[in-house]
């Protein structure tokens, strides 16, 4: 495929690994966080850590915007999928993403009228073509998928389409990276930047963390040769001591960010004081609610949601995970009360998640590194 | 032991337990061909009619009737739509069961039809079916031989469901089952991957998205045959991957051999059309169904003449050996990337779901 395999040629990948081993001093530990959950997708994918020395780690950020969906979300939503006459729609993977009570295929299964759509746009259509129905949209992601909405909404409004309505779980990057930098036992040497957030939001909100934290930023793309050079990046940095806010993805990123789209989020999304993230619990100022201009759209005001808190059990420990504090097999609740067939965790949840990972895979990756020593 | 082999150990144990059926209700995902379906059928459907020909939970059960070696088997079409890119529901009737005989190493002979159709559909629909399920059959070398017809009301069906079942002679010189795979044993696969469920996606309209993708549905029994001769005992073992494509069937084997499937990707025959198609869906082809694939493991010996032979066949020049057996990752399978990685691939767990991100 042109302007695929490009970026996917394993020679380059070779010489890049050989140089990011270069780099890395002997007897450090390297441990370098890719926010996203789609760098997680393309480093599993393309079994990117192989090109890697032993001492560089990656830790798999909190990114995923499915999995960070608390429990008590998915129950609301599955609430409204069960009113009648109500076609409830949502991006294709968060249908399996259990709630306190089941899923939204499992609610589907029981007459729920479920189904998944590529884009918001997609549910406005279904509202057209159905006058007689109520549907609504959960809307999930980051400032990635946020302005998709917002012009869905902008564009519903501007019709004046009545039976169209939007569940925002909506999440910003900056505030889950600072409650996770502010954690006193954090252990990462940098920061792999979500290519597709900035491609919205730009590089500069990320500025703080060198600043403050001292800890390098690459704002990288999604091909597998796109992370090696960011890698590379960041083991550049770290050798001649600095620690900055790079743009590896400038073919698509610019620094500013995308200012149109971040007009529409001003215009048709507010902060929310606070929102509850699976694993991570409350995080002030980290998700987005409808401004009231756009109050007529919130499905959560015209359905008089629930508003359902399961709280995580106590002994999950996904936050620590995500830290690097601890190891996947090292919590409590991990192979016992959280499987993948029964996940609490969003480390559990996603199948790239670390512990669903060494759940599956965790007695090869032993045998791997036995065969090794 | 440290605790983090005392908590894989624990893993491993609850792994080899055998699958018990826990939901309360059935969903899509059990009908995916996944890990749900498996649990569905091991868990429920196998304890309760428990018997000899039923165990091994393969393509077809092999009878022994007086002497006759046969291979029985059954299965249900509930395609949307009816007709697609390069074929329709009557044709993959026909030629799915056709599919599973021939990878049990047994000649298709006869197939039955049971059609439920639903109130007020066009009766050419049900003509055209009729005839495509008729060439089908020809080209296949079976006769539908009885049938069975059920109407239900409106909205009970889309339009037509199809349940075909099939009866075939096993071809003696073949010993066919996943005990004998060994370490070094190579993995070949008969054509392009993917093409089927790609070209049904499309076929729904729902995407948007125009590619020039048919369907590969078509009888896999002259490439059976082929390999049964060349090969004789050194074919250990074909499979059919249907739902839940390849990815599942040699998570399967794997699993079923106790060794390792390690995977060539690049060398894994797939249309630039299907792989940009799923690209962009965010669909991994390996696990997307087919209706015109063969996948075989053969002794390493034997390999190159299996792989010529097959090749010979109709619809199969793309065969290649995509990948062979190894001793680890025990029940895995280990795919080598493009990129130079390797990767684990697991078995499909749930729908094959759009990924957001």
């Amino acid at each position: 495929m042109r302007f695929v395999d490009e970026f996917r040629d394993a020679e380059l990948a070779r010489t890049l690994g050989t140089e990011i081993a270069a780099l890395a001093e002997p007897g450090r530990h390297y441990k370098v966080m890719e926010v996203c959950g789609g760098h997680t997708h393309t480093i599993y994918k393309h079994g990117i850590e192989d090109h890697l020395p032993e001492s560089v780690e990656l830790v798999h950020g909190p990114g995923c915007p499915v999995c960070v969906i608390p429990m008590g979300r998915v129950d609301d939503g599955i609430h409204i999928a069960k009113q009648p006459d109500v076609i409830f729609t949502c991006f294709g993977d968060m249908m399996r993403v259990p709630g306190g009570d089941g899923s939204l295929i499992d609610a589907k299964a029981e007459g729920a009228d479920v189904r998944f759509v590529y884009s918001p746009l997609d549910a406005l259509k279904i509202a057209r073509n159905n006058p007689d129905k109520e549907v609504t949209f959960f809307a999930i992601g980051f400032e990635t998928t946020a302005p998709s909405t917002a012009l869905t909404l902008m564009r519903a409004k501007a019709e004046g389409v009545t039976n169209f309505s939007v569940m925002s779980n909506h999440v910003t990057i900056v505030p889950p990276l600072m409650a996770l930098l502010e954690s006193p036992d954090l252990r990462l040497d940098a920061f792999i930047g979500p290519g597709h957030v900035s491609t919205v939001i730009g590089c500069r909100p990320y500025e703080f963390i060198p600043s403050d934290y001292g800890q390098p930023v690459v704002v990288a793309g999604f091909e597998p040769l796109d992370l090696l050079q960011s890698i590379y990046m960041i083991m550049r940095q770290l050798d001649q001591g600095r620690s900055e806010v790079e743009n590896q993805y400038g073919r698509v990123v610019p620094w500013e960010g995308n200012l149109r789209a971040l007009e529409i989020l001003e215009e048709v999304f507010e902060l929310r004081p606070y929102f509850e993230w699976r694993g991570l619990g409350f995080i002030s100022q980290s998700a987005l609610a409808l401004t009231d201009a756009y109050s007529d759209f919130d499905a959560e005001l015209r359905f008089n949601i629930p508003g359902v808190r399961v709280a995580d059990p106590k002994a999950c420990q996904c936050g620590e995970v995500l830290k690097g504090v601890i190891k996947p097999w090292e919590c409590k609740v991990f192979g016992t009360a959280c499987t993948p067939e029964t996940p609490i965790g969003t480390c559990m949840v996603s199948s790239e998640g670390a512990c669903a990972a060494y759940y599956n895979f965790g007695r090869f990756a032993r045998s791997k590194a036995r065969a090794g020593a | 032991m440290d605790l983090e082999e005392e908590v894989l150990a624990r893993i491993e144990r609850q792994r080899k337990l055998r699958p018990r059926f826990r939901d309360d209700r059935i969903t899509m995902v059990h009908g995916a061909g996944g890990k749900a379906t498996h649990t569905l059928v091991a868990g429920l459907f196998a304890p309760a009619f428990a018997n000899d020909a039923l165990a091994e939970l393969g393509d077809a059960a092999r009878l022994d009737i007086d002497g006759a070696a046969l291979c029985l088997t059954t299965d249900s079409f509930v395609v949307k739509p009816l007709r697609f890119p390069g074929g329709s529901i009557g044709e993959l009737a026909v030629n799915g069961t056709v599919n599973d005989l021939a990878v049990s190493g047994a000649r298709p002979q006869a197939v039955t039809a049971a059609f439920i159709i639903e109130e007020g559909l066009d009766a050419d629909v049900v003509r055209a079916e009729a005839s495509a399920m008729a060439e089908a059959a020809r080209r296949a070398g079976v006769a539908v031989v009885a049938g069975d017809t059920k109407v239900v009301e409106r909205n009970k069906a889309d339009g037509m469901y199809i349940t075909t079942a099939g009866v075939g002679v096993r071809r003696g010189g073949a010993a066919l089952g996943s005990a004998s795979i060994r370490p070094g044993d190579k993995v070949l696969c008969s054509g392009h991957i993917g093409d089927h469920g790609t070209a049904i996606m499309l076929a729904r309209g729902e995407l948007e998205l125009d590619a020039d993708i048919v369907s590969d549905t078509a009888s896999v029994w002259p490439q059976a045959e082929a390999l049964i001769e060349v090969a004789g005992p050194a074919l250990r073992v074909m499979r059919d991957p249907t739902r839940g494509g390849v990815a599942t069937v040699l998570n399967e084997l794997a699993g079923d051999a106790g060794a390792g499937m390690v995977l060539d990707e690049n060398a894994v025959p797939i249309h630039s059309a299907v792989k940009g198609a799923c690209e962009i869906l965010g669909i991994d082809p390996m696990y997307v169904a087919n209706e015109g694939v063969l996948l075989a493991v053969v002794a390493p010996e034997a390999a190159g003449d299996a792989l010529d032979a097959m090749a010979a066949t109709q619809g199969g020049a793309a065969a290649a050996v995509i990948g062979e057996v190894a001793e680890e990752p025990e029940g895995m399978v280990l795919v080598r990337t493009g990129f130079g990685g390797t990767r684990i691939m697991d078995m499909l767990i749930g729908d094959p779901l759009p990924r957001i991100c």
